[in-house]
């Protein structure tokens, strides 16, 4: 605060240290942490492909097309024949079978369609915007032409795009899970904490009660009681919340548990013996101290919560189609049969497995920082 | 020591009933009266029930009463053993269930054990040979086990075998056994097919304990009682295992506790892929088609194994820690 | 005099930390012999318990030996250099022949084995007894050292002991082999003042009915005067002074050493005068002074020389000294 009004004088790595807030310190050892880092930029590289999910999306991830089932991944070339860059890709043509006479639609690689940048595809809102411009599309589509990266299911929707609008469910559903379960964890760890005896053990109970509990059986129960006749929007919310509701307890445990240790220490007594309210000495005092213990336990409970949603609609239970999210992309690949025959259905597995790595490694990163002078 | 017990026992017949409080709920939350769907079910099945059976049947499940009547009247019911009728296979539950829900446990419980065999070693071998190629090669198994979700795993392992092995991986039995009676042969059968799906239902929770071994063993490694017991003449071996081993068990085995109702909870979502003839394909099975009894009665079952798995590992717990045992004397 | 049982000579122990190399034992030479009392004397950090753990051989990684010797005269036998020996047999030294107490008597102990069971340990590796020889051999030695009820006590865990008790135990363990040298760091530091003083008449008793050699360690020299027969002061890692007790705390010679000395508080002092201290503090390890390591806060510093170069170790037979103004000539 200080520097803007006067220069500082120069100081030494020791009492930079010495003056350093608790979250310039936790911010300092974080940043030794390189593996964290990394998970750092990669989780928020995923937001951003969240954010910008349409912009990078090929194809309309509902439009369904019989002729383009089971497509597989198509390779995009960066170079045409005569060696000019124009990326392109093979188009689509149809052959009878001639046993059944039915249509079946093959790669066609003496056609190549050509790829625009920054071209018009299918319209979508954008912070409140109307647009139709996507980072990549095709210049002259024929029927059933798309950029099949990933190849395509069964309804002949494209896997990427999918993939795509699937990671901003996915995610969200993570971010809002966690602000629900951090609003109990705080407020229940936190009373827990404050008021002690019997309100406290009450709560502990009811966590140890809820930890012992098989959190499987009883989410697909709850999740099955939704009506079938609710919007995707209902459904999302109340999947939220039911997982949620199971998931605060670690954070209340953490919270509770810094809260008991903090009020032991000196220099909350030294507040509170300095006449400070005690609303100033939890907020001005205890909470920059364990805000960043609280970080952390959050960024290893949000994969949880990814694991948990894509459990959930894996098994049919979760999200219902027309939403899409990761599980249930990977839905489409549980049996055997649909994987012999479109193993890039799995793909949804990359996204999930890495996200999940990503934010396991930059909580851990966190919780290591958040003891900095541990 | 008693008061130990009393008070876990206590805590769970709390947490048994809280459990058959959200079953019942999950029995009455579809919208519905369910004899009307039962009847409705039969008769599409060409069979008729009169109306004094209806009236019977409405009666016994307390159809029109106030909601504990109709818990009270559910629960006495399942004391006694009767956990409803499946709508859907027309036979009573319990009959539906079956073997099933002990091959449930069997495999969660394999996959215990299979969770404690690997993490006790591993976790022990990282933590006195710390930053050792090993090591790093365990914390890295043990991060992808940690990321990888087991039904993901499961998944990739079933295409991994059909794909460059040809083989097809699931199921606990082989074909000529699975409807066939319990015999020596079809257990011996059963302990061939158990290890894989109990080692990728095990791989999260041993890479997490691994995790916590490694850790509280670190700790233990440069507390005061091992220089002592050095100092004593023991050999480097002996003394780990004696000393710091034995206090890291500790965290460990109360992590154990809430180990089982996690894994009772995958097997539930591996079984579905792997296709194993556990509980898990039927809870999921039921509870899309609506068959609240069976639904239900699954969610009870395995709730309450799993606060009996949780209430002896707890007891265990206490016979390994002095401490335990002494602070109520 | 006769022969020392346990002669230090020379010893380096470093450290490998992130600063750097720290040698926490620095060239520390000691004789120690059957009957007498040596107290090591110094202020936390000089590598008083490195020392010790240094002649035990249990210094943990990253730390290591770098240097010097170990003499131990075993009763019958030639003279072995420890630091020679195979892990297999300094083994066999770490309790028949030295033995250790330690500091803080409930760590010292796991929570998890019965008394009883942990001194039990090194008898029947040691002295190979039976199961039950060595159960009535550890009764009889938690009687020797004090404890009251001890057929009783033998199966408690060290949890459900007092302080006190816990200290004595530790001792009855130490002794369990019939060691001939006793290492005891700072045993009493744990402990409240009135067990501080039964547990130091424990140990004096102890050492006269077994004419043990101890190596008492220490950071109060109330403690020295009160143990010790000659007397080891040690300043980053190394022994600034060692003789007799009566001709160190009658006639100090290293500046150090009277800087001690002068800050044990007195009931002769005049009542509300300041209790002098030692300026400044002491410098950590990786960051050694260069010549003398304590000129930085020497009041009696002469020159150049003290801060340039190290003093060499001077003196007579029975006191040595390492100071460039007191030792003499070089």
């Amino acid at each position: 605060m200080f520097s803007f009004f006067r220069r500082q004088p120069k100081l030494s790595q020791a009492e930079r240290y010495a003056q350093a807030t608790q979250f310039q310190l936790t911010w300092w050892r974080f940043r030794r942490h390189r593996v964290a880092m990394v998970s750092g930029v990669i989780v928020a590289l995923f937001y951003l492909v969240a954010v910008g999910a349409d912009f990078l999306a090929t194809t309309d991830p509902h439009a369904t097309d019989a002729r383009t089932s089971y497509i597989a991944p198509q390779p995009i070339r960066l170079f045409e024949d005569d060696g000019s860059f124009q990326p392109y890709v093979s188009g689509l043509k149809g052959v009878r079978d001639p046993k059944t006479f039915k249509l079946i639609y093959t790669v066609d690689p003496s056609r190549h369609v050509p790829i625009q940048f920054f071209g018009h595809g299918y319209s979508y809102s954008f912070l409140g915007l109307d647009t139709d411009v996507h980072l990549f599309s095709l210049k002259t589509p024929e029927r059933g032409d798309g950029i099949f990266i990933l190849g395509t299911d069964q309804l002949g929707r494209d896997v990427w795009s999918r993939l795509i609008v699937a990671t901003r469910v996915s995610l969200t559903i993570g971010l809002v899970g966690v602000t629900i379960s951090l609003f109990l964890g705080v407020l229940l760890g936190g009373v827990s904490a404050f008021y002690g005896g019997m309100v406290d053990t009450v709560i502990q109970r009811v966590i140890e009660v809820i930890r012992s509990m098989p959190t499987i059986p009883l989410w697909l129960g709850l999740a099955a009681a939704l009506p079938n006749d609710w919007s995707v929007t209902q459904v999302y919310f109340s999947i939220t919340v039911i997982i949620s509701l199971l998931a605060w307890t670690d954070l209340a445990r953490v919270v509770r548990g810094k809260f008991l240790a903090l009020r032991e220490e000196e220099f909350v007594m030294a507040a509170e013996l300095a006449g400070a309210s005690s609303g100033r000495i939890i907020f001005r005092h205890m909470l920059p101290s364990f805000l960043s213990h609280i970080i952390a336990a959050v960024s290893l409970a949000l994969p949880a919560m990814i694991i948990s949603e894509t459990s959930l609609s894996f098994l049919g239970l979760g999200l219902r189609p027309p939403a899409i999210s990761w599980g249930i992309l990977l839905q489409d690949a549980q049996s055997i049969q649909s994987l012999a025959l479109a193993p890039w259905l799995l793909a949804a597995a990359v996204p999930v497995i890495l996200v999940i790595l990503a934010f396991n490694f930059l909580g851990d990163g966190l919780r290591d920082a958040a003891d900095p002078y541990g | 020591m008693i008061t130990f017990i009393v008070r876990r026992l206590l805590l769970g017949l709390f947490t048994v009933w809280l459990i058959s409080m959200l079953a019942f709920a999950i029995i009455q939350l579809p919208p519905g009266d369910f004899v009307d769907s039962y009847i409705a079910n039969l008769a599409a099945g060409g069979a008729s029930v009169s109306a004094d059976e209806a009236n019977a049947m409405r009666k016994l499940y307390g159809m029109g009463q106030p909601i504990y009547v109709q818990y009270g009247k559910w629960i006495v019911r399942v004391v006694a053993g009767d956990l409803g009728e499946s709508m859907e296979w027309r036979r009573p539950v319990a009959e539906v269930i079956g073997d099933r829900i002990w091959l449930t446990l069997l495999l969660s419980f394999a996959a215990l054990l299979v969770t404690w065999g690997l993490a006790l070693p591993i976790g022990i071998f990282s933590a006195v040979r710390q930053y050792s190629v090993a090591d790093y090669i365990f914390t890295l198994i043990g991060f992808i086990g940690i990321a990888v979700p087991n039904f993901l795993l499961a998944l990739i392992i079933l295409y991994a075998a059909f794909r460059y092995l040809g083989l097809s991986v699931g199921g606990l039995f082989s074909a000529e056994y699975a409807l066939a009676p319990w015999t020596w042969d079809k257990v011996k059968d059963l302990s061939w097919h158990l290890p894989l799906p109990a080692m990728i239902l095990a791989l999260s929770g041993t890479a997490q304990l691994i995790r916590i071994m490694r850790a509280n063993l670190l700790d233990e490694l440069r507390k005061p009682y091992v220089v002592t017991a050095r100092a004593k003449g023991l050999s480097e071996m002996r003394t780990i295992l004696k000393y710091p081993v034995r206090a890291a068990l500790n965290p460990f085995a109360s992590n154990i506790a809430y180990l089982f109702p996690y894994l009772v909870s995958g097997s539930i979502i591996i079984s579905i892929v792997l296709g194993l003839p556990t509980v898990g394909p039927l809870l999921v099975r039921a509870l899309i088609a609506q068959d609240v009894y069976l639904g239900g009665a699954i969610v009870l079952l395995l709730g309450v194994l799993t606060v009996i798995g949780t209430f002896i590992s707890d007891l265990v717990l206490m016979w390994v820690d002095p401490r335990l045992r002494h602070q109520m004397d | 005099m006769a022969e020392p049982i346990l002669s230090v000579r020379d010893l380096h122990t470093e450290f490998v930390a992130n600063e750097g190399i720290i040698r926490a034992v620095d060239g520390v030479s000691f004789d120690v012999f059957q009957g007498r009392t040596l107290g090591v004397v110094g202020e936390s950090g000089c590598g008083k318990s490195v020392t010790a753990r240094s002649i035990l051989g249990i210094v943990e990684r990253p730390g290591r030996v770098t240097g010097g010797q170990i003499i131990l005269r075993p009763a019958d036998g030639p003279p072995v250099d420890l630091l020679k020996l195979p892990a297999k047999a300094m083994r066999d030294i770490r309790g028949p022949e030295i033995a250790l107490v330690f500091q803080e008597p409930m760590a010292s102990f796991s929570q998890y084995y019965t008394i009883g069971n942990q001194i039990m340990e090194g008898i029947r590796l040691h002295l190979g007894l039976s199961r039950r020889a060595a159960r009535d051999r550890a009764i009889e030695l938690l009687d020797m050292v004090g404890v009251p009820q001890p057929s009783r006590r033998v199966d408690e865990y060290p949890f459900q002991l007092s302080g006190g008790l816990r200290q004595r135990v530790m001792i009855a363990m130490a002794l369990s082999c019939d060691p001939r040298v006793l290492i005891a760091d700072e045993p009493t530091t744990a402990l409240d003042v009135t067990t501080q003083a039964q547990i130091l008449d424990l140990l004096r008793d102890l050492q006269q009915k077994q004419g043990l050699a101890l190596i008492l360690i220490t950071h109060d020299m109330g403690v020295i005067a009160e143990m010790a027969h000659d007397v080891a002061v040690m300043y980053l890692g190394r022994a600034v002074e060692t003789g007799p007790v009566g001709e160190i705390f009658s006639a100090p010679r290293h500046p150090y050493t009277r800087a001690l000395l002068r800050s044990i508080p007195t009931v002769l002092a005049k009542p509300r005068t300041r209790l002098p201290t030692i300026e400044g503090s002491i410098p950590h390890p990786s960051n050694r002074p260069t010549g003398c390591a304590y000129h930085p806060r020497c009041l009696e510093i002469i020159d150049e020389r003290c801060r340039a170069q190290e003093p060499p170790e001077t003196g007579a037979a029975t006191t040595r000294i390492r100071c460039f103004l007191h030792g003499g000539a070089a």
